[in-house]
C-alpha cells in the first residue's frame, strides 16, 4: 500500500469533518475521492499531504507513519485548485523550487526541469511568469512543479475545478495519459462522477466525512452499495418504490409481468437519447431510450405504456 | 511559536515607545491637575483667536478643495482628453512638497514684493502674512485629499447608471445630483474628513505664509509652538491635547467612511 | 504637515478604461472636458504650479544654485535629512513588515485597537507629534533617556511621522497573499524560513519598497515634528526644511529657494524610482 489512512477523525470548530475514515491507496493506482462539497473529501487530502493535522488516526505513506511529519518531510506532491503559482518566479524557477530547496546540483536540476516541461508540454513557455499563462497552462506547471522532486504520491485538489468546461475535458485525458507513462501512485479530489469514472481506475465515495464505498468505477455504478452512492454516481428514478436506472427500465405497449401502468406527461429527444417523463400512480417516473426504440413504440404525450425494470436491472429498495 | 511571539513583542513594544507612551504622557500632564487650568487655558482670549483663525482657513479651504476634488475626480474618471496621466501627477505633487517650500513658493509668488501680489495688494489684497494666504498655503497641502479618496470609487460605480439616467430623460445637472453625488457620498465624507484633518493641523506652510502674528495670524497648531517657546506649557499641552483629540475623531471617522474594499 | 498619504491607491496612473465596460477608444472631445480642464488646470496652476516654478526659477537662476547648497550649514542639513531619511526609510522597510505581519498573521486581543492606532501619526498634527515626543524623550523623560538636540531625536521624530506608509502598503499585500503558495512551498520541501525567504519577501518587496520610498520622501520634507525636539543646532540637528525656514526668515529668499530646488529635485527622483518599483510589481502580478 502506498497510502493507509487510519480511523482519521477531524472536527474544524467542533464541526465534525472526518468520521472515523480509513482508507487504503494502493502503489501506482490512481484514485478519485469523490463527494458532494462539505463531504471532507479535501480535508482528507490535507491531512495525507500534511497540511492539516488528524485530531485522532494515522497517515502511513510508503510503509512509514507520516502522522506528525511535517509537509515538507513527506516526499507529497500537492497540486492546488487554484494553481499555487510563485508569482515573482518565472514557470522554470516554479518547476525547479522544490529541487533546489533539496539542494540538488544545478546541472541536475536543469536536466529534471526540462525533462518536466516537456512532460506537460511548457518548453516554449518556460520564461514566462505565471501571470502570463492560460488557466490550463497554470494548473500543468503546477503538476510539473509537484513531479519535479519524485514524490511518493501526487495529490490533487480539485485540479480541473478552476478551469472551463473544454479545458477540463482535455486536461482529464492529458492527465490519464500522464499517469500511464509516470506511474506515481496518484490521488485526487472531485466532486464530479462523471470526471471520476473518466479518469480514476478505483473511487472513493465520501459523504458527510464518512467513507460510503470503495471500487473501481464500473462496480461501483453497477452495485452501488447504497442509495446515496447509486444516485451520486448517476441518474436514478424511483419505480414501484425501487431506485432504477432510467436506461434500466424497459418500456413496453402492452402489459407485461410485473410492469406497472404509466401516462407519458412529456418526451424529450437529447439527439441519441430519448427522455420518456411519465406518471404512475400520482408518481413521476422518467426512463431513458435510444431513439430507435422511442421511433419503434411512437408515443406522445396522454399516451399509456407499461414500464418495468430489465431483467438484470440493479435497484436498490428506495429511501428517502 | 517563539517566533509568533517574539515579533509580536517586538511589534507592539515599538508601537508602544514611539506611539502610545508619547501621546498618553501628553495627555496624562494636561490633566495632570484637572480639567480646571485646562478649560483657562483653551478660553483664554489669544487661544480663542487661534481656535477662530483655524476654523476660519480650515473652512475655506475644504470648501475650495471639494469643489476642485469632485470636478477633478468626474473629468479624471469620466472624460478622455490628451495628458490626463500629467493631470493626475501634477495633482499629486502635493504631496512630496516641504511645508515650508510651499509657503515659499507662495511667498514668491504672492508676496508683496512678487508682481502678482504687489498688483493684489494694490487692489486691496493682501495675501502674504494674511488670512488668504494661509488659505493657499493650507489648499495646496491638502489639494491631493478629496481626489484621492473619490476617484476609485467613481471608477468603482461605472458610467452605466449614469447612462441609464441620461435615457430616462434627465439633464446633465440631475444626473450629477441624483446619480452621480448619492453614489459617492461615503468617499466624499471620507475626503472631505480627511481634508479637514489636515487642515486643522497644518503648520510648516502657514507657519511661513502667516507672519506668526499672534492674536492675528496664529492658528492652534502656531499656538502650541509659540506658548511652549514661551515657557508656557499649561496652555501649549492643553491645545496640543485639544488638536490630538480631533486627530483621534477624525482617525474614528474615517473608519467608518473608508470606503470598505 | 500631517495626512492619510498612504491610503488610496495613486491617481497618477488612472486606469486607461474600466476593466467591465469597454469604451468606444476615441470620442470626440467634449466642450464640458475643455472647459473642465481648463477650470482644473488654472486651479492648479494658481495654486501649486506657479509658485513651484517660481521657486525653481528663483533657485537655479543666475547660477546661484551650487553656491546656495553647497554653504556649510545648507549641505550639512542636507546630508542630515537625506542620511536620516535613509536610515528611517530602512528601520521602516523592517519595522513596518513586523508589524502588518502581526497585524495580519497574529491574533491577540486589541488588535483591532492596535490597527486603528497605526494611523494616528497621520492624523496628528505634526508639531502637536513633536511636542509629544519631546514630554516623553526630552529634558525631563520619565524614561531619564534625553534624546532633545540629538540627530536621534530627530530619528524618532521622522520614525513617529512615518510609521504608517510602510505598514499600510503592505498589509494589503499580506491580506491578498495566498496561502496556497506557502502550503505549496511546505509540500515541496521548504521550511519556515525557506519559504519566508523564497516565496513570502518576494511577494512583499514591492510594497516594502514602495512603502519605504513613500516614507522617505515624506520624511525629506518634514519640518513640524522636527522643530521642538532638534532644536534647530546647525550642523548638527537642523534638518533641510528647518535650514530653508531660518533662510526664509533672515530673507535670504534665493538661497532658500535653492535649497528647496534640491529637496524637490530629491523627492521626485525618488517617486520617478517609486513608480519603476510600482510598474515592476504590475509586472508580475495578475
Amino acid at each position: 500500500m502506498a497510502i493507509e489512512v487510519r480511523d482519521v477523525t477531524k472536527s474544524f470548530g467542533g464541526t465534525p469533518v472526518l468520521r472515523d475514515v480509513s482508507v487504503d491507496i494502493g502503489s501506482g493506482s490512481l484514485t478519485a475521492l469523490l463527494g458532494p462539497s462539505g463531504g471532507g473529501k479535501s480535508t482528507l487530502l490535507r491531512i495525507i499531504a500534511g497540511l492539516e493535522q488528524p485530531d485522532t488516526g494515522t497517515v502511513v505513506i510508503s510503509g512509514v507513519d507520516a502522522t506528525r511529519l511535517s509537509p515538507q518531510r513527506r516526499n507529497v506532491g500537492f497540486v492546488f485548485q487554484h494553481y499555487a503559482a510563485f508569482k515573482h518566479l518565472t514557470v522554470r524557477r516554479n518547476v525547479a523550487f522544490g529541487l533546489e530547496v533539496r539542494k540538488r546540483p544545478k546541472a541536475q536540476v536543469r536536466r529534471r526541469v526540462a525533462e518536466l516541461l516537456e512532460l506537460v508540454h511548457l518548453e516554449q513557455l518556460a520564461d514566462r511568469y505565471p501571470a502570463q499563462l492560460s488557466g490550463g497552462q497554470r494548473q500543468r506547471m503546477a503538476l510539473a512543479r509537484a513531479l519535479a522532486v519524485e514524490p511518493e504520491v501526487l495529490l490533487l485538489d480539485e485540479p480541473f475545478g478552476a478551469l472551463d468546461a473544454q479545458v477540463r475535458k482535455e486536461l482529464r485525458t492529458w492527465l490519464r495519459r500522464l499517469h500511464d507513462e509516470v506511474h506515481v501512485t496518484t490521488v485526487f479530489v472531485t466532486h464530479d462522477q462523471e470526471e471520476a469514472m473518466d479518469v480514476a481506475d478505483e473511487i472513493v465515495v465520501l459523504a458527510d466525512g464518512v467513507v460510503e464505498q470503495v471500487g473501481s468505477p464500473h462496480e461501483m455504478y453497477d452495485n452501488p452499495a447504497n442509495p446515496f452512492v447509486m444516485s451520486f454516481l448517476g441518474p436514478v428514478t424511483r419505480l414501484d418504490g425501487r431506485l432504477v436506472r432510467p436506461h434500466d427500465i424497459e418500456v413496453c405497449a402492452a402489459e407485461q409481468p410485473g410492469s406497472s401502468a404509466a401516462t407519458v406527461t412529456r418526451v424529450v429527444r437529447l439527439g441519441f437519447e430519448v427522455r420518456v417523463e411519465t406518471r404512475v400512480a400520482g408518481q413521476d417516473v422518467w426512463a431513458q431510450l435510444t431513439r430507435g426504440s422511442a421511433d419503434h413504440l411512437r408515443l406522445d404525450p396522454g399516451d399509456t405504456v407499461y414500464l418495468r425494470p430489465v431483467s438484470n436491472a440493479r435497484t436498490l429498495a428506495g429511501s428517502g | 511559536m517563539v517566533t509568533r511571539y517574539s515579533l509580536r513583542v517586538l511589534a507592539l513594544g515599538y508601537l508602544l515607545f514611539l506611539l502610545v507612551l508619547p501621546v498618553g504622557l501628553i495627555a496624562w500632564r494636561t490633566f495632570a491637575r484637572g480639567l480646571a487650568p485646562v478649560l483657562t487655558a483653551l478660553t483664554s482670549p489669544s487661544a480663542v483667536h487661534a481656535f477662530e483663525v483655524t476654523l476660519s482657513v480650515a473652512s475655506w479651504a475644504v470648501v475650495a478643495n471639494t469643489i476642485f476634488g469632485i470636478g477633478a475626480a468626474i473629468l479624471l474618471v469620466r472624460h478622455r482628453f490628451p495628458g490626463k496621466r500629467i493631470l493626475g501627477a501634477l495633482i499629486d505633487l502635493p504631496l512630496a512638497v516641504s511645508p515650508v517650500v510651499v509657503g515659499l513658493a507662495l511667498i514668491l509668488v504672492y508676496g508683496r514684493f512678487a508682481p502678482a501680489g504687489g498688483w493684489l495688494e494694490r487692489h486691496g489684497l493682501q495675501v502674504i502674512f494674511s488670512l488668504p494666504g494661509m488659505v493657499l498655503a493650507t489648499v495646496f497641502v491638502s489639494l491631493p485629499l478629496v481626489v484621492r479618496a473619490i476617484v476609485p470609487v467613481l471608477e468603482e460605480l461605472g458610467e452605466e447608471q449614469e447612462q441609464a439616467a441620461h435615457t430616462l430623460g434627465a439633464t446633465g445637472w440631475q444626473t450629477f445630483r441624483r446619480i452621480t453625488i448619492p453614489g459617492i457620498r461615503w468617499a466624499l465624507a471620507y475626503g472631505v474628513v480627511l481634508c479637514l484633518a489636515r487642515a486643522l493641523g497644518e503648520y510648516g506652510a502657514v507657519a511661513v505664509v502667516s507672519g506668526r502674528l499672534v492674536g492675528q495670524t496664529q492658528t492652534l497648531t502656531l499656538f502650541v509652538e509659540e506658548r511652549f517657546q514661551n515657557f508656557d506649557q499649561p496652555a501649549a499641552f492643553a491645545a496640543a491635547t485639544a488638536l490630538a483629540l480631533m486627530a483621534v475623531v477624525t482617525l474614528l471617522l474615517t473608519k467608518f467612511l473608508r470606503p470598505k474594499d | 504637515m500631517a495626512t492619510i498619504e498612504a491610503r488610496a491607491a495613486p491617481i497618477s496612473a488612472p486606469p486607461a478604461a474600466p476593466a467591465r465596460a469597454p469604451r468606444p477608444r476615441r470620442r470626440p472631445p467634449h466642450l464640458g472636458t475643455g472647459l473642465g480642464l481648463g477650470l482644473a488646470v488654472t486651479y492648479l496652476s494658481l495654486i501649486v504650479l506657479l509658485p513651484l516654478a517660481a521657486v525653481v526659477w528663483r533657485g537655479t537662476r543666475g547660477g546661484d544654485f551650487w553656491r546656495a547648497v553647497s554653504t556649510p550649514d545648507s549641505w550639512a542639513a542636507l546630508k542630515l535629512t537625506v542620511g536620516g531619511s535613509l536610515l528611517v526609510a530602512a528601520i521602516n522597510i523592517v519595522m513596518g513588515t513586523v508589524i502588518a505581519w502581526v497585524l495580519v498573521r497574529d491574533r491577540f486581543p486589541g488588535k483591532a485597537v492596535v490597527d486603528v492606532l497605526i494611523d494616528l501619526p497621520f492624523a496628528l498634527p505634526t508639531i502637536v507629534a513633536g511636542l509629544v515626543l519631546l514630554a516623553l524623550y526630552g529634558t525631563a523623560s520619565p524614561l531619564h533617556l534625553n534624546l532633545a538636540y540629538t540627530q536621534a531625536g530627530v530619528i524618532v521624530a521622522l520614525l513617529f511621522v512615518t510609521l504608517p506608509f510602510v505598514v499600510r502598503t503592505v498589509q494589503p499585500v499580506l491580506l491578498e497573499l495566498d496561502r496556497d503558495m506557502e502550503e505549496a512551498a511546505h509540500s515541496l520541501g521548504a521550511g519556515g524560513w525557506l519559504t519566508f525567504r523564497r516565496i513570502i519577501l518576494p511577494n512583499l518587496l514591492p510594497a516594502m519598497l514602495s512603502g519605504g520610498g513613500l516614507a522617505f520622501t515624506r520624511a525629506i520634507a518634514e519640518y513640524g515634528s522636527t522643530v521642538l525636539i532638534s532644536g534647530n543646532i546647525k550642523f548638527r540637528t537642523e534638518v533641510a526644511a528647518v535650514n530653508i525656514f531660518g533662510r526664509i526668515e533672515n530673507d535670504e529668499i534665493t538661497s532658500a529657494a535653492a535649497v528647496s530646488t534640491a529637496l524637490l529635485v530629491v523627492a521626485f527622483v525618488v517617486l520617478a524610482g517609486l513608480d519603476l518599483v510600482r510598474r515592476w510589481g504590475a509586472r508580475r502580478g495578475d
